[in-house]
């Protein structure tokens, strides 16, 4: 058994989330970069460079990336050899978030969903925990914008319609999102599992680098697949048209029930932030 | 690339075309969901609106906070489609411009055109870059509604394209 102190997690979840805030992840600013190279539209082309140049700014004057500092998203993996001591888990997570809100003059956009009264401090965070093997706990951290996450979707889907059934979905849930989204997007994908673990898996997909495949080979030739029939859409970034709609697909699978084949689709905007750490 | 000083006039409005970049300076209005909410709240008890419609440009963004040496925190555009519903009322009482992201509806569109108005896409997610375009920032309505609050910004060459121009042209 190893104790840690939920303090240890308050502080990593605060630094994580002052630095998520302005830092796009390399795998993003290397995406951005690449397609802007690669772009024929010219008002696409100044949309891309006006990305990258803000998000120069950002770090260089410790600014937000995007005013949308997002709703706070942790992850946890816990080892099961792990015992926590202190505050709770929860009440150290949404510490750390309070605190790096503050001080990282974040935005908070967190409010009641009926009343819309803001709860001020851009807490509660969105906290999904599992237990693993081990005596560590792995964080990650991502501040979710919701202009994005506004254009995400669900299918539950047939069997029979198989591997052409969740690429359409992808690629429909893109179209239909159009140039909402803050186009070009990042798009995670869940693939089986129940309603809600589907959801969740799509969630985690977004936390992969940017073109990182998936190990299974049937599943990276669906990433790649549904990426190639995305920018052939030319919605282009911000909806200007142009090559690149989305930087990358990443999808995640769980086993489903012989009945169903769920397929979530959570899209990201271009401002991919991320960050990880092992405790 | 087109500098234009806001208000725009309807000469102005009529030059643009859309898909042209232009660097807009002058005075612009925050606004967004709840703000638009709070302000047809009064519209329809036949209240005066805490500001004049008339050829302002409501910019639909919620900043972040700004630091003690900054004019503004970061602050670029939100979604327009959530404001579809909003926009037409405002546009038919003489509303300037729209500043927002993404497409809108057809009847903003329509209304656009209606009024000789123009909608201009600011580039999404470049909230840093917007932010050090604005030389001041005062909250004027809505306090209470922080980020969402409607806030008075003097910006400078703030960088935007022709979304949807007078001729009901549009650029997506």
């Amino acid at each position: 058994m190893r104790k840690i102190n939920t303090a240890l997690i308050e502080q990593n979840i605060y630094e994580m989330a002052l630095h998520a805030g302005v830092n796009l992840i390399p795998s993003c600013r290397a995406a951005l970069e690449k397609a802007k190279n690669a772009e024929s539209s010219e008002t696409a082309r100044f949309a891309l460079e006006t990305l990258i140049k803000n998000s120069e700014i950002a770090v260089a004057e410790k600014m937000p990336v995007c005013q949308d500092t997002g709703m706070a998203v942790v992850m946890l993996e816990i080892g099961q050899e792990v015992f926590l001591e202190g505050k709770s888990l929860s009440a150290a997570i949404n510490d750390g978030v309070r605190r790096a809100y503050n001080d990282g003059y974040f935005r908070k956009s967190v409010c009641d969903p009926i009343t819309r009264v803001n709860t001020t401090d851009n807490t509660p965070a969105v906290i999904h925990t599992e237990i693993v093997d081990g005596d560590k706990i792995n964080v990650t951290f991502m501040p979710k914008g919701f202009g994005s996450e506004n254009m995400s979707k669900l299918y539950m889907l047939k069997p029979a319609q198989g591997v052409e059934g969740i690429i359409g979905s992808i690629v429909e849930t893109v179209k239909l999102a159009g140039s909402r989204p803050c186009p070009p997007v990042y798009v995670g994908v869940g693939i089986g599992g129940s309603f809600d673990t589907c959801a969740f898996l799509a969630k985690k997909a977004l936390t992969r680098d940017i073109g990182s495949a998936n190990p299974r080979e049937d599943i990276a030739k669906i990433e790649s697949e549904a990426l190639a029939r995305i920018n052939g859409l030319k919605i282009g970034c911000q909806g200007f048209h142009g090559n690149t709609t989305a930087l990358g697909v990443s999808c995640e699978i769980a086993p489903t029930h012989i009945a169903g084949l769920p397929v979530a689709v959570n899209i990201q905007c271009h401002c991919v932030r991320c960050e990880r750490v092992t405790i | 690339m087109k500098r234009l000083t806001l208000p725009l006039s309807k000469d102005t409005i009529r030059e643009l075309k859309a898909g042209e970049s232009v660097l807009l300076s002058g005075i612009i209005l925050t606004a967004r969901d709840c703000a638009h909410k709070r302000l047809f709240g009064i519209l329809d008890g036949g209240g005066k609106p805490p500001f004049e419609i008339k050829d302002a440009v409501i910019y639909y963004a919620g900043p972040c906070p700004a630091k003690p040496e900054k004019a503004s925190g970061s602050c670029g555009p939100t979604t327009s489609a959530r404001m579809d519903v909003f926009a037409p009322r405002l546009l038919d009482s003489g509303l300037g411009a729209i500043i927002g992201k993404g497409e809108m509806s057809n009847e903003v569109r329509e209304a656009l055109k209606r009024n000789t108005s123009v909608y201009f896409a600011a580039i999404g997610g470049a909230g840093a870059l917007y932010g050090n375009a604005i030389r001041k920032s005062e909250c004027i309505a809505f306090p209470d509604l922080l980020s969402e609050a409607v806030h008075e910004l003097v910006v400078e060459d703030f960088p935007a394209v022709v979304a949807y121009d007078c001729y009901g042209q549009s650029i997506y």
